[in-house]
């Protein structure tokens, strides 16, 4: 197998669909001769010419547009939102047209379409390039939002997400991009959309997380460990939308406490959402309140105080430590 | 102080293209379409059935038969000549105004009631009918138009898309975004817009400090045109020109058509005299696009007052079977609402289909 980065594993899913499927078309600002800001569709144009892997005009509206009536016509899109912070220029493609397409149509024509984008703190990029806008995509019925953590994930989702016959907004986090390489096997190979991950098996507490965030509930965790013996579960939810609630509740059922830890600030997102969950289906399992970590509920804080505004290890350690002693 | 040189670029105008004068005469005879006496008779026809479908509709609505409805009379130039200049593959991406193009391209009548009370077959797209659902989104169909156009091409087929947008419609993103994409893909797409001279209720000159919206599409380097969108035959040799163009190759067309809707904006309370004249809507009343059109045919002897009548009746046994199809269709439900919103419905979505499986007692 071979060791990739997570940026290495997402081009080489593109690669491997663009191979089997004459369907799948790739495009975004800048994604064809320069391969995209982060490489991450570097030589993908050169490999399979103009028509499958081209540049469009800057404007994220028509990007989405173009995407949605080339859906209608047999094709694959995978379109390259070139930051996340820039969604909200095609979030009416997205949220109104893509996701309601089969609703729209009675059935009649779908999008599959993905909508890769980077996003993600930690790496000092510009004001709203960074910031997690997952928790917008959760209110849009007719998407899927997938959050990879690691490039195993992120190529075997990616893959997946190329050949569901639903929109799909498949967010990378680019402090993961080229932070570790891991093991990825050559060709063809999915994981499943709507799957959580158990990363760690734990018995007294449970941190549901996604994205960057498994990496510094995993150090949160080893610490809590090493400070008082504590054995934490994490699970990665890989897919924030639909979430895996049964493997949440499996959980629970066995650590009987959880903490639920996001980049993104608090209110209304997949924090909140896998809390009412819980609420619904595992109450009488807790012996303590949900408690979650989380960005405060402000704007981004880009470039100066990002480290302090970003959810870290000792925060995670503090809630631990809150739902050990209730 | 002026400079000659500004004033120069902002003083080209375009000029309508005019092939029928509101009299019934030919004005431009070398521009005249090639059209057979047959196709002459059916663009009356089909303008004539759509002016007597209208006046059902509202009045249908208003007994609370139907539900959403945006009138059309005055535009039946506009949108039948479009139409009729297409083939059966070319694609529509029609927006809210846009139904009588979309029954016209094969969706059945009944359909496009079932659509107007908010049922979902009504806008499940009969395979073979090649149009997407009316807009909602101003400008929306604008973007997704170079998708399809450019799925064409790539797909190798010599057939375009064609979408509509009203006046207010250009002033949206959207409409640039997608311009300039199908200029910059020189994708086979025609956007045609409506200028009915109101957007709602702001008229043009509050919209836009443009002499003209065809100069728009200059700036996306598109072929652009205006036309008097209440003359069927230059609307039709207007469309009928750019899908030549489209299928050749060269690219997409921009028209404006200059039109006039002479009711409300929507049955759902709007009173066009709050912001337009009587005088104003008498004048446009003169260039009717049916008055003038019938007069042209009987004057060549290809329509009289007993063709008028066959369609008027035609027109309103149609609509009466339509509704009463649209009645006798099952109503929609929740569940499969819940079912259509993903190819296969989610766990989440399971449970929350429970509920109401129970309520409509399956």
């Amino acid at each position: 197998m071979a060791q990739m980065t997570m940026i290495q594993a997402i081009t080489d899913a593109m690669r491997v669909e663009l191979q089997r499927d004459p369907n799948v078309l790739v495009f975004g600002e800048d994604v064809g001769k320069n391969g995209g800001v982060f490489r991450a569709t570097d030589g993908l144009q050169k490999e399979f010419g103009e028509h499958r892997v081209f540049d469009t005009p800057l404007a994220e509206s028509g990007i989405g547009g173009l995407a949605v009536g080339l859906s209608l016509q047999g094709f694959r899109p995978v379109a390259e939102i070139q930051f996340f912070g820039f969604v909200f220029e095609v979030f009416d493609e997205i949220a109104a047209q893509a996701a309601r397409m089969r609703y729209r149509s009675g059935g009649r024509y779908h999008c599959p379409i993905v909508f890769r984008s980077p996003f993600g703190g930690g790496v000092k990029t510009p004001e709203l390039h960074a910031d997690s806008l997952e928790g917008l995509m959760l209110q849009t019925p007719g998407l899927k939002v997938i959050i990879p953590s690691n490039p195993y994930d992120a190529k075997g989702l990616l893959i997946a997400a190329i050949r569901d016959n639903d929109p799909v907004i498949f967010l990378e986090h680019m402090k993961l991009y080229r932070s570790f390489r891991g093991e990825v096997p050559e060709g063809e190979y999915t994981v499943p959309i709507g799957k959580a991950n158990v990363v760690q098996e734990g018995s007294d507490v449970t941190i549901i997380t996604y994205g960057a965030m498994v990496h510094t509930s995993l150090k949160a965790a080893a610490e809590a460990e090493k400070a008082r013996g504590a054995k934490v579960e994490v699970i990665d939810l890989r897919t924030v939308w639909p979430i895996d609630i049964e493997t949440i509740l499996q959980s629970i059922q066995k650590t009987k406490r959880a903490i639920v830890v996001q980049e993104a600030p608090r209110n209304s997102g997949v924090a909140a959402e896998v809390m009412a969950q819980i609420m619904e289906k595992g109450v009488l399992y807790l012996e303590a309140p949900v408690l979650r970590v989380t960005a405060p509920e402000t704007p981004y804080a880009f470039a100066q105080i990002e480290d302090e505004w970003l959810p870290d290890p000792a925060r995670v350690l503090k809630a631990i430590n809150q739902v050990l002693d209730f | 102080m002026t400079t000659g040189l500004i004033e120069v670029s902002n003083s080209e105008k375009f000029t309508p293209l005019q092939i029928i004068a509101p009299d019934g005469k030919v004005k431009n005879s070398n521009m005249m379409p090639k059209l057979d006496d047959d196709q002459l008779r059916e663009l009356m026809r089909r303008m004539v059935f759509t002016r007597v479908w209208d006046q059902r509709a509202i009045s249908l609505n208003r007994q609370g038969r139907l539900g959403f409805y945006a009138p059309v009379a005055g535009q039946e130039a506009t949108m039948i000549g479009s139409q009729f200049a297409l083939q059966k593959e070319d694609w529509i991406l029609p927006s809210y105004r846009d139904i009588p193009q979309m029954v016209w391209h094969g969706l059945p009548l009944y359909q496009a009631f079932l659509y107007s009370r908010g049922h979902q077959h009504g806008f499940t797209i009969p395979e073979g009918v090649n149009v997407l659902m009316p807009q909602i989104i101003i400008g929306a169909q604008i973007v997704q138009t170079t998708g399809v156009a450019m799925g064409l091409k790539l797909r190798g087929k010599k057939n375009v898309a064609l979408t509509f947008i009203g006046d207010g419609g250009t002033s949206q993103g959207d409409f640039y975004e997608g311009i300039n994409f199908a200029g910059a893909y020189n994708v086979p797409a025609i956007f045609v817009i409506q200028n009915n001279r109101y957007a709602i209720s702001v008229p043009i000159e509050k919209q836009t400090k443009a002499q003209t919206l065809a100069q728009k599409g200059v700036a996306a380097g598109i072929t652009s045109i205006q036309v008097d969108g209440m003359d069927v035959l230059a609307v039709y040799k207007a469309v009928y020109d750019a899908t030549e163009r489209a299928r050749n190759g060269e690219g997409p067309t921009l028209i404006e058509a200059l039109t006039y809707r002479y009711g409300p904006h929507t049955m759902a309370g709007d009173d066009p005299t709050r912001y337009r004249t009587g005088e104003e809507a008498s004048e446009w009343e003169q260039k009717d696009p049916l008055i003038r059109f019938r007069k042209f045919l009987e004057s060549k002897g290809l329509w009289t007052k007993e063709d008028e009548d066959r369609v008027i009746e035609e027109t309103k046994n149609a609509v009466a079977e339509a509704i009463k199809q649209a009645d006798e269709y099952p109503k929609m439900k929740v569940t499969d609402l819940i079912d259509s919103v993903f190819e296969t419905t989610p766990p989440h979505l399971e449970e929350q289909k429970q509920e109401f499986l129970a309520k409509e007692g399956n």
